[in-house]
């Protein structure tokens, strides 16, 4: 692979465009006679390119990234599954893509339909009452999901204090917890690798106001003692939290809502198949049970006189999470995903993703450690403890896989296992790409006990070789230093 | 239809090789009470009934080419570049992940580190992160970090601070001890008198926004003094468009810069997915949310670039991180910097000016038609307030009728007043059908 792009800024040629522009209404008119001197800059540092040199540009840095359409991407909690490529004309419809968010509601019924639509089929989909489809991402709705949790407990008198989080939860859960002004507490699991419900009731006390998990679990195992969970949450007048992180291999067979979970949060980016942009934008809906209904943020979509309005009128709601409606672009996707699966097609999802993981376990565990030797759900997580003999850890496994055209999982995640890989095939991989990997798979546990060394120095077929992010944390560069003399070396010989 | 590769053969070949029966066995931890037992959707659609089915919702929506619109207040209408689409649609970008692991991922944390570097020229900061949802929880976040660091206090916002981004600071900081205090702008602009005379208050911060709701530009750097005389961080709210004539919040004392990166190549959406960009001054850098990408070098002593500082970050310190956030709007990010550098340093320029000019020569024609004026005589970028005699909703229809959108109906005084956006994407003749509506009011 070519090696290092050159930066956008040191393409930059004095003179040099690409842009064009409408001519402006009074082209006759000096900017110093419609705005006061002291306000206006002198300077911008911009680079001066032309089109075709910043298509280039981008097209080359594109080919550095690992992806979803050109590579197996088994990235553990991110469901990196198939994007469908018509999911992606639908959101860029002009008459989808091109309405500002403050025309008034007649003129936008189709949106608000579909977005409507979408809060039912989800409420379908996990056996809530109502959904919030605002927030941004995963974690923006957990937030959420904590506010309305203290705004639930507030209206019973007492906010209370505490939300539990089990120790192998993502860390946005404390994170959001903390956000919402609560303090977490962590619970151990137990040898299974699930919730410890002794830990749990000994948690449980009159400041707990809800206890948070994933389910599956990190550990990519069902919580098969969930009912009895909820009853001991509730019990002690506490809600029960759902991170939908892990929702993808339950689609069809099951629902947070009948499992007894009061508040949700989903992410379309991840179960309902919405591109995940290079970080974002994702799109991360809320679903309540009814006893959270009025806490919602505003406005609601309702239906009035046969058309659909937007009301701002609650005045128990939380308040407003975001400008305006959402990740609309995003959550147009996922309804367009959902639409073309139906009730038989997110049943098969959900079951194949399980099946492809069970696969992989099996066949991976004699190569690797497995510390939790059961059946999964759509992930697993293998230990690279035996391969630490010959000093190879979790990450030079990851980069022998880069090097093998594979993304590399998500490695020491959950932190209760040392030397996590944590494994998430998805159903849309095929079972040619599932045997292909575990060749790799069994080539690099091969290399890790006889050539060790060979694989520390992976990965050494891109464009870089390992980067040292000590450095990268101690001699902060986290800017183009603009001060260098215009002229210095950037032009033309 | 589903997009499950398997044939019913692999199916069976995977079963046979995994030794079990039916994959529903492998569900066996899952209580059989709450297993799924009726239809819930209707059935999947193929391909082509897909399409029909969102064409048809699409066809009750009205799209900004097919109106002229006259709508800011936070979102804006401006020319796209086509260069934009085509690299945000390259699958390389879109379909990856957050740029964990660095080797594979060179190309997505170049291109953020690029923005950073773009947004920290524009704003005339040190350190930008790689993104956040919008500029509402932007916004919020900035008041969060000034909260973080001194514990509970006042956050003092300007009431020319657009609304929605008031309201969500708001919920953001229902988990604090923090405390919001406005600070009224009669004036069209924050009142300089009464945020002086808040100083007892202690107060951790001051947030404002220029050019601000009402399309105002404010004098940020006599407001920024005014906050560091009582030791409040200075957070300027603004318009990245605008920032191609107009001086940069950095140079005039603000330490912390966020805003809505919408207008940079992003299209209207309905309202999302935006760009929240945050810059601050060196000394806030472990302080910002989000990720961050630094340029190092790999054993080799090449150039290269990682995710850096993550120490802050809600992986690795759970509950001590500075946000929650992440995943941000990386793709989005992506469109600002192809957008920044399609325009570049003249083409920045250009852009705003065309802004300044189109929404001057609208207001200047329209206070001369005596049917309407200003309601703030100050200088503004491209938004201004138009107040009419009568219910600004009988003047919105009048536009209607005439296939236009002139503004977004501001409520209160008597709701007379429409806040009316004008940018480069309308032409004389456009502004010229716009007053000819006033003339006849």
């Amino acid at each position: 692979m070519e090696k290092s792009s050159g930066l956008i800024f040191e393409k930059s040629s004095r003179g040099r465009k690409a842009f064009s522009l409408p001519e402006a209404a009074m082209p006759e008119t000096e900017i110093e006679s419609l705005i006061p001197g002291k306000y206006l800059r002198k300077n911008l540092r911009f680079p001066e390119i032309s089109e075709l040199d910043i298509v280039r540009h981008f097209t080359h840095l594109a080919s550095k990234n690992f992806n979803v359409d050109g590579n197996f991407y088994p990235l553990g909690s991110c469901t990196m599954k198939y994007n469908p490529k018509v999911n992606e004309d639908i959101a860029s419809m002009e008459k989808f893509r091109d309405i500002h968010p403050m025309f008034p509601e007649k003129y936008v019924q189709g949106i608000l339909s579909l977005l409507k639509e979408m809060e039912e089929m989800l409420c379908r989909i996990t056996a809530m009452d109502a959904f919030c489809l605002y927030p941004a991402a995963g974690a923006h709705g957990e937030f959420l999901g904590m506010l309305l949790i203290r705004a639930y407990h507030e209206r019973k008198g007492k906010i209370r204090k505490k939300i539990i989080v089990p120790d192998s939860s993502h860390g946005t859960n404390p994170s959001s917890v903390h956000m919402a002004g609560y303090e977490v507490v962590s619970i151990a699991s137990d040898k299974n690798g699930e919730v410890d419900l002794e830990a749990l009731e000994s948690a449980l006390d009159e400041e707990v106001a809800a206890f948070m998990m994933t389910n599956p679990n990190t550990l990519g195992l069902f919580e098969s003692k969930i009912l009895e969970i909820a009853e001991k949450v509730h019990s002690r007048g506490a809600l029960l939290y759902y991170d939908g992180a892990n929702l993808n291999p339950l689609l069809g067979i099951c629902r947070p809502g009948d499992m007894g979970f009061d508040v949700v949060h989903l992410n379309l980016h991840k179960t309902f198949s919405t591109p995940h942009g290079g970080g974002g934008p994702g799109s991360g809906p809320v679903g309540v049970k009814k006893h959270l209904v009025p806490f919602l943020p505003v406005p609601v979509i309702e239906e009035k006189d046969g058309g659909l309005i937007l009301n701002r009128q609650k005045p128990q709601s939380v308040g407003s999470i975001k400008s305006f409606f959402g990740n609309v672009g995003v959550i147009i996707k996922a309804y367009s995903y959902i639409k073309a699966l139906g009730d038989e097609g997110l049943k098969r999802t959900g079951k194949l993703s399980v099946l492809n993981a069970n696969y992989l376990k099996q066949k991976l565990k004699g190569s690797y450690h497995l510390p939790f030797d059961k059946t999964c759900m759509h992930e697993f997580v293998l230990s690279a403890k035996k391969q630490l003999d010959s000093g190879i850890h979790a990450v030079d496994i990851a980069k022998g896989l880069i090097d093998r055209g594979i993304h590399p999982p998500t490695v020491y995640f959950p932190m209760i296992v040392e030397e996590a890989i944590m494994i998430e095939p998805t159903e849309t991989e095929s079972k040619n790409t599932l045997d292909e990997f575990v060749n790799t798979m069994k080539e690099i546990a091969g290399l890790a006990a006889k050539t060790p060394e060979i694989l520390k120095k992976a990965p050494i077929k891109m464009s870089v070789k390992r980067l040292d992010e000590v450095q990268a944390a101690r001699v902060l560069d986290v800017c183009w230093n603009f001060e260098k003399p215009e002229d210095e070396g950037q032009e033309d010989g | 239809m589903d997009y499950v590769p398997h044939s019913e053969a692999d199916i069976s070949s995977i079963l046979k090789e995994m030794n079990i029966g039916d994959i529903e066995d492998l569900y066996s931890s899952v209580p059989e009470k709450i297993k799924i037992k009726s239809r819930r959707l209707e059935r999947g659609l193929s391909e082509f009934e897909l399409k029909a089915l969102i064409r048809k919702k699409a066809e009750k929506n009205l799209a900004v080419t097919e109106i002229k619109s006259f709508m800011g207040g936070g979102a804006y209408e401006h020319f796209i570049p086509a260069v934009v689409d085509h690299i945000a649609m390259k699958p390389e970008f879109y379909t990856a992940y957050t740029p964990y692991q660095p080797e594979a991922s060179q190309g997505a944390l170049q291109v953020i580190y690029e923005y950073q570097s773009l947004i920290c020229e524009l704003t005339g900061m040190d350190a930008s992160n790689a993104s956040l949802y919008d500029g509402a929880t932007a916004a919020a976040e900035a008041a969060l970090m000034s909260i973080n660091k001194d514990g509970p206090g006042d956050v003092l916002i300007s009431a020319a601070v657009n609304p929605e981004y008031v309201e969500v600071i708001k919920t953001y900081l229902k988990g604090t001890k923090g405390r919001i205090l406005m600070v009224p702008s009669p004036e069209g602009v924050t009142s300089v008198e009464f945020l002086k005379g808040l100083s007892a208050k202690k107060p951790v911060c001051f947030i404002f926004q220029s050019p601000n709701y009402y399309g105002c530009i404010e004098d940020v750097e006599n407001l920024s003094e005014i906050a560091h005389s009582f030791a409040a961080l200075s957070i300027a709210i603004v318009n990245p468009v605008s920032l191609g004539v107009l001086k940069s919040p950095g140079s005039m004392g603000a330490d912390i810069v966020v805003g809505e990166g919408q207008p940079l190549g992003i299209p209207l959406s309905y309202g999302g997915p935006y760009l929240g960009f945050m810059a601050v001054k060196k000394k806030f850098i472990r302080k910002l949310p989000g990720r961050i990408v630094g340029r190092t070098t790999d054993k080799e002593g090449n150039p290269g670039f990682v995710l850096t500082l993550q120490t802050r970050e809600q992986h690795i310190r759970r509950e001590k991180a500075n946000s929650n956030i992440c995943s941000n709007q990386a793709l989005m990010a992506l469109r600002a910097t192809v957008f920044m550098t399609y325009m570049g340093k003249e083409g920045m320029k250009t852009l705003a000016e065309a802004n300044i000019n189109n929404s001057h020569y609208l207001s200047k024609s329209i206070e001369k038609t005596g049917k309407a004026h200003l309601k703030f005589k100050r200088p503004f970028f491209n938004e201004f307030v138009l107040e009419f005699k009568k219910p600004a909703n009988l003047v919105f229809d009048k536009f209607v009728n005439k296939n236009m959108f002139p503004g977004i109906l501001l409520k209160g005084e008597m709701d007379k007043r429409i806040l009316c956006c004008v940018t480069e994407t309308k032409t004389k003749a456009d502004l010229d059908g716009f007053i000819e509506i006033i003339k006849d009011l």
